[in-house]
C-alpha cells in the first residue's frame, strides 16, 4: 500500500478497527505491579502496553544536580527492543531523549517539588508493546505510578492524542492511522481544571481542526481521567 | 518511646479515598491540614490517600509514603558506610542519617569506628536533630539504644505505625501477646522482633494484614481474630 493509498474509514463512518472518529480505544490500567517500587502502574491502551515506576524522593547524585530548593524528576522513557516488530537498539537514543524530556515537564508542573529539597524522584516508563501513542501511554502510567507512591500533585496528567488521517479528525490515531495521517497532536491535560501542561503538534492542522482535535482530546482526557482514579481505588480497595 | 504515639480513629464509619487533584468538598471554614491544600478557595487532594475531617481540619492519611525523619523519633538504621570518625545510616528516609562517633555509646578512638559498627549491621538509635534539607543525626546515647544483634526486622510502611502501635499501645500489646516475642517498633517503619520462631511468624503475619488492610475499618477485630484462630 502507497502512501495515500490508505482509507482510514469506510463509507459508515467506521475505522478500521471500528472505532467512531472520536472514540479512544479501550484502556486498562492496573496499580502496584512493582512491588519493589514506592508506586507503579502498567497500562494497556489499545495494543500499547507499559509499565511505569516510580522510586524515591531519594538523595540526588551526583550531588551538583541537586537542587537545594526542591527536587529533581528523573524520567526515564525506553521501549523495550520486543516492543515493535523492528528490533529496537537498546539504550537512549534522540526519540526517548525528547520524549522524558517532555514526560518530566508535564510532570514537574504538577508535583510539589519544594517539599523535598535536594531529593531526586525517579520515573522510570518502560514501553513494552508499541502502537502508536505510547508518549501518551507513559506519561499517564507516570502520574498513576506517582500517585501509587504517594508523591504529592496538585492533579494527575493525563495524557491523550488526536490527529488527522485522510483530512478526517481522528480521536486516539492507531499504528496504520498514525503512519499514514497528516498530523498528530498529543496533549497532557489536568482534568480537573482542564488546563495544558504539554502539547506536540506534528503534521498541519487547519484552525478548525485543531479544535475539533482539542475537544477530542479534553472529552477524552476525562474518561481516562475516571479509568486512572478507579485503577487507584481498587489498588486500596475503595469503590470502583 | 512509640507507645505513645496517638493513632487515629479508623474503625469506624466509611471511608472516602481521595486522589491527588480531588475537590474535597467538605464544609465552610475547614482548614487544610496535611495532604490538603487550598486552591481558587476549594480544598484540594494533594496525594492519594483516605480523607480524615476532625470537624474542623480537613486531612489526608497517605496510603503509600516514605519516611520523613522528625527529631526524637526512635529508628532502626543499617549501618551504610563509614569515614574515620562518623558512621551514615541507612533510617528509610530521601538521606541518609549520619551517627557520630561523639554520640556513640562507646568510647571510639578516631579512625576505628568499624571496630564497633560495621557495614550491614542494625541499631537502634533515635533522631537527634535534622535540619530544613532533612539532614538527620543520629545518637545512640539514651535507655535502651543498642546495636540489634539476635532477632529480626520487618519492614512496615511508615504511615501505618499509629495503627501498629493501636490507641494506647493496645495493638502492639496485641501483637506481643500473640508473638510471645520482644518488639520494638521503629518510626521509620522498621519492627524488630525478638522471640522464637513460631511467635515470630505470627506476628509477622499480623502485621501483613495490617499493611494490606490498615486504611479500612474494622482492623482491631480482624487482629484479635488472626490471634484466636
Amino acid at each position: 500500500m502507497g502512501y495515500g493509498d490508505y482509507q482510514c474509514m469506510d463509507e459508515n463512518g467506521i475505522r478500521e478497527d471500528g472505532r467512531k472518529a472520536d472514540e479512544m480505544r479501550v484502556v486498562e490500567i492496573e496499580c502496584g505491579v512493582v512491588p519493589v517500587a514506592d508506586g507503579s502502574a502498567y497500562i494497556k491502551w489499545g495494543k500499547n502496553e507499559a509499565i511505569a515506576a516510580v522510586y524515591g524522593p531519594m538523595e540526588a547524585h551526583p550531588r551538583k544536580i541537586q537542587r537545594q530548593d526542591r527536587a529533581i524528576l528523573d524520567v526515564r522513557y525506553n521501549m523495550a527492543p520486543f516492543s515493535t516488530t523492528d528490533r529496537i537498539r537498546p539504550g537512549f537514543n534522540r526519540r526517548s531523549r525528547e520524549i522524558s524530556k517532555v514526560t518530566r515537564d508535564a510532570l514537574e508542573s504538577v508535583v510539589d517539588l519544594e517539599l523535598y529539597p535536594r531529593s531526586k524522584i525517579r520515573v522510570e516508563i518502560e514501553i513494552i508493546c508499541a502502537e502508536a501513542g505510547t508518549r501518551c501511554c507513559g506519561i499517564t502510567a507516570a502520574s498513576v505510578a506517582l500517585a501509587d507512591a504517594g508523591i504529592p500533585m496538585t492533579d494527575m496528567v493525563v495524557s491523550v492524542a488526536a490527529g488527522k488521517c485522510n483530512g478526517i479528525v481522528l480521536m486516539d490515531l492507531n499504528k496504520p492511522e498514525d503512519n499514514y495521517g497528516e498530523a498528530d497532536l498529543p496533549m497532557g491535560i489536568l482534568p480537573m481544571t482542564d488546563e495544558l501542561v504539554f502539547l506536540q503538534m506534528d503534521g498541519d492542522l487547519s484552525m478548525d481542526e485543531f479544535q475539533l482535535a482539542w475537544d477530542y482530546n479534553i472529552k477524552a482526557a476525562h474518561e481516562v481521567h475516571k479509568i486512572m482514579v478507579d485503577a487507584l481505588q481498587k489498588r486500596y480497595g475503595g469503590d470502583e | 518511646m512509640s507507645e505513645d504515639s496517638t493513632p487515629p480513629e479508623r474503625d469506624s464509619g466509611a471511608v472516602r479515598l481521595v486522589h491527588p487533584g480531588e475537590r474535597v468538598g467538605v464544609h465552610e471554614g475547614a482548614v487544610a491540614g496535611h495532604g490538603i491544600r487550598r486552591i481558587d478557595g476549594e480544598l484540594v487532594a494533594m496525594r492519594m490517600g483516605a480523607l480524615r475531617d476532625n470537624g474542623n481540619t480537613v486531612s489526608v492519611d497517605p496510603l503509600s509514603s516514605r519516611y520523613v525523619p522528625r527529631a526524637g523519633d526512635l529508628v532502626v538504621g543499617y549501618v551504610e558506610g563509614m569515614p574515620n570518625n562518623i558512621w551514615f545510616m541507612d533510617i528509610g528516609a530521601s538521606f541518609n542519617a549520619i551517627l557520630p562517633m561523639s554520640l556513640a555509646p562507646w568510647k571510639v578512638e578516631f579512625g576505628a569506628v568499624r571496630e564497633h559498627l560495621n557495614v550491614g549491621e542494625a541499631v537502634l538509635c533515635r533522631i537527634q536533630e535534622v535540619d530544613e534539607t532533612h539532614s538527620a543525626v543520629a545518637t545512640m546515647k539514651g535507655m535502651g539504644l543498642r546495636k540489634l544483634k539476635s532477632g529480626l526486622l520487618e519492614e512496615i510502611p511508615p504511615h501505618i505505625i499509629p495503627q501498629v502501635i493501636g490507641k494506647g499501645g493496645s495493638m502492639l500489646q496485641t501483637l506481643k501477646d500473640l508473638g510471645q516475642c520482644r518488639m520494638v517498633v521503629g518510626q521509620n517503619g522498621r519492627v524488630w522482633l525478638d522471640g522464637d520462631n513460631d511467635g515470630m511468624r505470627d506476628v509477622r503475619t499480623a502485621l501483613q494484614l495490617i499493611r494490606d488492610t490498615a486504611h479500612l475499618p474494622g482492623l482491631h477485630d480482624r487482629i484479635d481474630a488472626l490471634a484466636n484462630e
